[in-house]
């Protein structure tokens, strides 16, 4: 075990798997010359060389359908948006080709291609740079979409977001590659996709939170604890697939949910998981389920606003409270 | 080879570049000079048959024929209710798909829009596979999942079928890009038609090709409409084959109404992709004789315009100088004619005959891995 942080252990999965399989590459703005926009990358250009480390030019379109056009032939391409922010410029290459291609060709053409880069509530860059995508992609059939909150998950969904067959958009949260933990040696360590991880065990009520919001619960849980209140954290990590039923099993132990995430309630990744524990749990709630999501507006730049839009431990506690009838 | 931006042999619709009314198709025909411009085309298309054994050069027509014959049906079929949703049909451009085709390579890619049905046929595709496919059949090449607009075969290196207008353009890219990243010599070819050449996608992925020299050939097929919406209104500079400077690519005009204009312009490119991995791009002229898709009644267009490009159609143009080649009869056409029928007809039966995909299928073929939830 080494304690590392998720930019390292990004780092450690890129340059392990491009280790492993010389059909692995990676492109994007600023990932070679410059060592990574947010220096995820950093070293692997002088270590990989140009070939399997690529500047593109700023043309997310482009590049994202160079990837998947790759993937085609049989490369295994780590397509790195500078921010997610970008990638809303290359849907068309991610929806329309990489998600569908496999279905419409009939099984015939499989798109193994990473997506990946910072994504979610940045520090005050406004509107444009700070936003949580995951419910757009998570959308659609045919990608999987994987959130990791910690370096070990980091490192470990990432070499299998590589070494997975299918399309998997994978979004770090940008406030969070500074993040330290222990991570495991093993260059073969690796986490399954679509496998949740009970990050906090408890009875009494179950918290759901992914990405930025898994700390943010965990540190909500501490002060309940001394509430009196019991609270089961739990991380999908993969939002597509879902693994519902840890979630379900951990609603049947507690009888009460609260969802967390940081991005817009309307349509959101929470809704769904909402929906989903309603049709197979309904009986055992004690209580309706409370979504804590990030405020209804584009991301304003103020410091003052900005921590209003986005969701932090008192909200998690008043909504844990809330399910539990304490207050 | 340098660089060129050959003057065009015949820059058919080139009169009408300064108009910008909704309807500038041109009213009147002057039949006397039809006719002049077809024996000119005719020429110039002898002058290009040294190089081609009468095997190939038979081969080229026959495969014409068969699109055009396979479109034909697929037409029919369509009004007989029997092919669902869109249907472009390729009648009037088959010397492009098989001029260009001709001059690859089995191991080489095409990727073409939604327009497909001939450049199928053309990479060897059969016919069955193709009709069965627009039929919704368990037999079609993409298992009845894709239609019309959505062909593929990864087999043949035929990589789709794609029906966002511009999209298939990076995906050729890339894969050009896997050719020069593994070191093969094989080259993509990707078709589109001239309204593809307003997408971004095409910008930003010509910047590339050249930018990382990958053996991507883009052939776009000026047919001069993009749905109802002809070229003079939509494009401020419309020598497409002019764009190419932007990106420093090569590029060339070709008249794609001459299978074998089209046959050696796709050659030369072909060859500075595989030795160079450079790139080219190939604006070639052409002319839908259909509507945009079965729906469009194509009343944007006059008579006149049609009648002219009908009098250039690349088969009968084609068929003209075979026979005054002596390479064929008129016999050993109709023998021919009477074999492409009896292959589409045999494809309509093979597609009429075939079952459905099982209702299983909709749920297969969503992820190459799948998760199942229920494993944990």
């Amino acid at each position: 075990m080494s304690t590392i942080t998720i930019r390292e252990a990004l780092n450690q999965a890129i340059r392990e798997e491009l280790t492993r399989d010389e059909k692995v590459f990676i492109m994007g703005e600023e990932v070679a010359a410059y060592d990574g926009a947010y220096k995820v990358t950093k070293g692997l250009l002088h270590d990989f060389g140009p070939k399997r480390v690529i500047d593109t030019p700023i043309t997310e379109l482009g590049f994202a359908g160079v990837g998947v056009g790759a993937a085609m032939v049989g490369l295994r391409p780590i397509v790195e948006f500078m921010t997610f922010n970008f990638s809303i410029l290359a849907t068309d290459q991610i929806i329309n080709s990489a998600a569908k291609m496999l279905y419409m060709s009939g099984g015939q053409f499989k798109i193994p291609i990473v997506f990946r880069g910072p994504g979610g509530s940045a520090f005050q860059v406004s509107s444009q740079h700070s936003q949580a995508l995951e419910s757009w992609y998570a959308y659609f059939p045919g990608i999987k979409v994987v959130m990791p909150s910690t370096p070990a998950d980091a490192k470990g969904l990432l070499k299998s977001a590589i070494r997975d067959d299918d399309p998997v958009i994978f979004i770090e949260q940008e406030r969070m590659y500074g993040n330290k933990g222990e991570v495991p040696d093993d260059p073969d360590f690796t986490i399954p996709l679509g496998v949740a991880d009970i990050k906090r065990p408890g009875t009494d009520v179950t918290i759901v939170a992914r990405s930025l919001m898994v700390p943010v619960a965990l540190k909500a849980a501490e002060q309940l604890e001394q509430q009196g209140v019991s609270c089961e954290v739990i991380d999908p990590r993969t939002i597509r697939p879902l693994d519902i039923d840890t979630i379900v099993e951990s609603v049947k132990k507690t009888n009460r949910v609260v969802l967390a995430e940081e991005s817009h309630p309307i349509c959101g990744v929470n809704a769904e998981i909402s929906t989903q524990i309603m049709e197979r749990a309904f009986d055992y709630l004690d209580a309706p389920i409370k979504r804590v999501s990030g405020a209804d507006v584009p991301m304003p730049y103020a410091k003052n606003l900005e921590n209003l839009a986005v969701p932090d431990v008192a909200k998690i506690v008043a909504a844990v409270r809330e399910v539990a009838y304490l207050d | 080879m340098s660089k060129q931006t050959a003057a065009p042999p015949s820059r058919a619709g080139a009169e009408e570049q300064s108009s910008t009314s909704v309807i500038d198709s041109p009213k009147d025909v002057d039949r006397n000079e039809l006719a002049r411009e077809r024996d000119e085309l005719k020429q110039r298309q002898k002058d290009r048959f040294t190089g081609l054994n009468d095997e190939q050069l038979v081969g080229l027509y026959r495969q014409m024929l068969l699109i055009r014959r396979f479109e034909e049906k697929s037409a029919e079929a369509y009004v007989a209710g029997k092919i669902g949703g869109f249907c472009h049909l390729y009648i009037g451009q088959e010397a492009v798909a098989v001029g260009a085709i001709s001059a690859i390579r089995k191991d080489d890619y095409v990727f073409a829009s939604y327009r497909e049905h001939g450049h199928a046929l053309a990479k060897g595709m059969s016919a069955r596979a193709i009709m069965a496919e627009l039929f919704g059949k368990a037999t079609g090449c993409s298992k009845g999942k894709g239609g019309s607009m959505h062909m593929f075969d990864k087999e043949l290196g035929f990589l789709g079928g794609h029906a966002i207008v511009g999209g298939q353009i990076p995906l050729a890219t890339g894969a050009a890009f896997a050719s020069m990243y593994q070191r093969t010599d094989q080259v993509t070819l990707c078709f589109f038609g001239e309204a593809a050449v307003n997408q971004g996608a095409f910008h930003e992925s010509l910047n590339m090709a050249q930018l990382w020299k990958l053996p991507c050939i883009y052939i776009c097929e000026n047919n001069q409409y993009g749905m109802g919406t002809s070229l003079a209104r939509a494009m401020s500079l419309r020598d497409i084959s002019k764009k190419g400077c932007a990106y420093d690519i090569a590029s060339e005009f070709v008249d794609g109404m001459d299978v074998l204009a089209v046959r050696e312009a796709v050659a030369r490119a072909v060859e500075r992709g595989r030795k160079q991995s450079l790139p080219t791009l190939l604006e070639v002229r052409t002319y839908r004789f259909m509507g945009h898709s079965m729906s469009d009644p194509g009343n944007y267009r006059t008579r006149a315009e049609i009648e002219k490009y009908q009098e250039r159609d690349p088969i009968k143009l084609f068929s003209a100088s075979l026979l005054e080649q002596k390479i064929v009869d008129d016999k050993a056409l109709a023998e021919m004619d009477k074999q492409v029928h009896e292959e589409v007809e045999d494809a309509f039966r093979f597609a009429e005959e075939s079952p459905l995909p099982d209702p299983e299928e909709l749920y297969t073929d969503v992820y190459a891995n799948p998760i199942d939830p229920s494993r944990n």
